[in-house]
């Protein structure tokens, strides 16, 4: 047959009718015919990172901030092994990847090979679905039919694992449009079923007196419409909105009827209205631990309103009144709609006392920090970069712990996609490999990795990446010396007992930028900061900026495990009631 | 009209037997892709049961029987829905007429003294025998789990026998149209 190419050609080709610009990957013995075709080819980009960890969450920071589907090439054994994390990250995250793996040839599968691993069989529990692809032939309509799946429903991780053999082998190529996936396959919402349950939630919000919206992430992965719809309605509604950590600049932080974050580490006046609502709509959220606190206590007089995409979030930790199952986008739509039908108008006498109550609890001023003395609140050092730069179209990664929450507090987000952390899995290492996606899917934006001294040694090898591809990404540790939220809980909740939370013998974070041909800025005091921001966002090169600041800085307010939303923590002079924190000890 | 926000701890429905049937696609790693559902969430397995169903070789039906509240049997349900070669999943117990039955093979050490106990219990059930080449006694009773248990309990109250059971399948027992 003439048509025939080989199954390397057929990824490629099946690539690029699917629209990918770049693959971020690391090559192996497993995956040679791949990047051999990938070399003879220049329609589709490579990214050649400097561990496969780096690859995964380069792709997930690139599909977050673009909305496409991450795509990422490993070989076989450590490949694979290396992606499990990033994989398991993008499953709890809802992130759309299509992962490529090499496999030893088939006739060596089971011998315990060179670089041989169960692929498919380690990555089953982390990843929306799976192929081991045997038929050269089936090749093509497992590509078309994985990133149908990655993006379906509720987007996830698809991995496909391709032996060598079947990479050399030849075989015919089919198009995309004549892979027909059966119906079961992928997720379609009932639209009839919905249509009762949509009038019935709209009728319960426009009863409500003490209305909340409280807004996940699904909002965004629904598209940057949905996140223009939620506003649409909330604004008609005039309720209270907060957002988890994944939802957050789905509505802005400078909206009148935002609260901001909620949850662990959330706004006390966002946590209290959830407490006291009446009526509570959750918009692509999935009730997370970090977001609701102790169960039982939690929202207790509330009728619940739940939108999600994913039947089984419906009822898994919270019961709720009216669940919903669709697409945030087409969900709210409809209600938009019932709304204006129906003239709707909620009491206004009651939504002014339920905002005067939030106005009560908004006095408190939750995030109020000391910031006085020469020395750099890690507060302070993020409100300044907000502050130098929020006229700039900019993407905010993170790493994960203290500096991840201060972020979420301090930096304000008008837009939907320009905040990528890591939420569901909480991955240390994380934010710059993610910051590296982001730059590569928006070569012009201003992308920032707001990091900790810990975090970003979980990938710092990625380094070399970011200044052969010269992105500018920006690094900018907050350095405490410590793993700073581990010595938070450790001073909180073991007696000050800091086991081994405590860095030793840090890199020179400045000399480590230089060594890498990237530039490396120091704040050590107040008086340095707005100088070595402004230069690190003006220096067109990869940065490093270490920002030193104060050492034993907690993270307020604060939820402890086992407690409620009621019960927030606003400092460290507050002292937790004994019995719910040895509780409270056992939980993460 | 709504069922209450909170169930109290008091309130938990009581954990019962049920019956799943799943249907899916015959596909390389489908029961693993199931059975790793319920050890990686913690779900019980008590017995497990998967064959191709014979007008269709490309769709196997999985027989699992669990125990749960039905809150967890519910989120097991759901969960089993979210697996992509998954095309259905049926609570036979929810649906609450069924048929369910399986079959053992029981080995039964025969002596002089027990042997016409054994024949007539073993008639008594309608169990089988099953003729080999080595001449041992072998029985076969299909039916109820219920059945077999009581089988298996008051045969071993005469001798000592070993065992192996299919763990059961179930079918729904309501009308179907004929013609699909």
């Amino acid at each position: 047959m003439n048509n025939e190419i080989t199954g390397a050609e057929i990824v490629l080709k099946s690539l690029a009718e699917q629209g990918v610009e770049v693959v971020f990957g690391y090559p192996g013995g497993a995956v040679l015919p791949i990047y051999d075709t990938l070399f003879k080819q220049n329609s589709i980009k490579h990214v050649l990172v400097r561990q496969e960890g780096g690859a995964i969450h380069a792709a997930e920071g690139y599909a977050r901030s673009t909305g496409k589907t991450g795509v990422v090439l490993v070989t076989s054994g450590p490949g694979a092994t290396n992606v499990v994390t990033g994989l398991t990250d993008a499953m709890m995250d809802s992130v759309p990847i299509v992962c490529i793996t090499g496999q030893v040839p088939q006739h060596l599968i089971g011998s315990d090979a060179f670089q041989e691993c169960d692929t498919t069989g380690i990555t089953r529990p982390c990843t929306k679905h799976n192929y081991l692809v045997k038929d050269v032939n089936k090749l093509s309509s497992v590509f078309h039919e994985a990133f149908t799946i990655a993006q379906n429903g509720r987007p996830g991780p698809v991995l496909i694992d391709i032996p060598k053999d079947v990479q050399f082998a030849s075989g015919t190529y089919e198009e995309k449009n004549k892979i027909i996936i059966p119906s079961h396959r992928l997720f379609e919402p009932s639209p009839d079923f919905e249509k009762n349950k949509i009038e019935e939630a709209v009728e319960l919000i426009s009863k409500a007196k003490k209305p909340i919206f409280y807004i996940g992430g699904g909002c965004i992965n629904s598209g940057p419409k949905a996140s223009t719809l939620v506003r649409e309605f909330i604004n008609m509604v005039g309720s209270p909105v907060t957002m988890t950590l994944m939802g957050l600049g789905v509505v802005g932080s400078s909206d009148k009827n935002s609260l901001g974050m909620l949850g662990m580490h959330g706004m006390y006046e966002a946590n209290m209205a959830m407490h006291e609502c009446d009526v509570m709509i959750n918009i692509g959220a999935r009730f997370d631990d970090r977001v609701t606190g102790r169960l039982d206590a939690f929202s207790p007089n509330s009728k619940k309103i739940h939108i999600d995409i994913d039947e089984s979030n419906i009822n898994k930790t919270i019961n709720v009144d009216v669940p919903i199952i669709g697409d945030v986008k087409q969900v709210v739509e409809k209600m938009i709609s019932v709304w204006k039908d129906k003239k709707y108008k909620i009491d206004t006498n009651s939504l002014n006392l339920w905002w005067d109550k939030i106005n009560k609890w908004k006095e408190v001023d939750c995030l109020n920090y000391n910031n006085e003395g020469k020395q750099i609140k890690p507060q302070y050092a993020v409100q300044r970069l907000y502050e130098l730069t929020k006229n700039t179209k900019t993407f905010i990664t993170t790493e994960v712990g203290q500096h991840q929450m201060w972020a979420a507090q301090f930096y304000k987000f008008e837009e939907p996609n320009r905040w990528l952390t890591s939420g569901g899995l909480g991955t240390m290492g994380y934010g710059f490999p993610a910051a590296i996606g982001a730059q590569v899917g928006h070569p012009d934006a201003l992308v920032v990795d707001i990091a900790g001294d810990a975090s970003i040694l979980m990938n710092i090898q990625e380094m070399s990446t970011a200044v052969q591809y010269r992105l500018p990404v920006k690094i900018f540790i907050l350095n405490n010396e410590y793993m700073g939220m581990v010595r938070q809980w450790q001073e909180l909740l073991h007696g000050g007992r800091y086991s081994e939370s405590y860095t030793d013998s840090l890199p020179d974070f400045v000399k480590l930028a230089e060594s890498y041909k990237a530039v490396g800025l120091r704040a050590k005091t107040t008086d340095e900061l707005d100088d070595v921001i402004t230069e690190m966002i003006e220096t067109k090169n990869t940065v490093i900026a270490d920002i030193w600041v104060t050492k034993e800085e907690n993270c307020f307010p604060m939820i402890q495990s086992g407690s409620a939303h009621n019960e927030m923590m606003l400092s460290k002079d507050q002292k937790q009631d004994k019995k719910s924190a040895e509780k409270g000890k056992i939980l993460v | 009209m709504n069922k209450s926000v909170y169930a109290s701890p008091d309130q938990v429905s009581e954990t019962k037997r049920h019956i799943l049937t799943v249907l899916v696609d015959n596909e390389p790693g489908v029961l693993a892709r199931v059975i790793g559902m319920f050890s990686g969430r913690g779900y019980n397995i008590d017995s497990l049961n998967v064959a191709e169903v014979s007008n269709d070789e490309n769709i196997s039906r999985i027989t699992i029987v669990t125990h749960g509240t039905s809150e967890v049997v519910s989120q097991i349900e759901k969960q089993l829905l979210r697996i992509v070669p998954v095309h259905s999943v049926t609570n036979l117990d929810q649906e609450g007429s069924s048929v369910e039955a399986e079959v053992a093979l029981v080995y039964i050490y025969i002596s002089d003294t027990n042997k016409k106990k054994v024949y007539q219990l073993c008639d008594f059930y309608r169990a089988r025998k099953i003729e080999n080449e080595n001449n041992t006694t072998i029985f076969e009773i299909a039916g109820a789990s219920e059945r077999v248990n009581r089988f298996i309990k008051e045969i071993n109250e005469i001798t000592k026998v070993e065992i192996v059971r299919s763990g059961p399948v179930a079918i729904s027992s309501i009308k179907k149209n004929e013609e699909e």
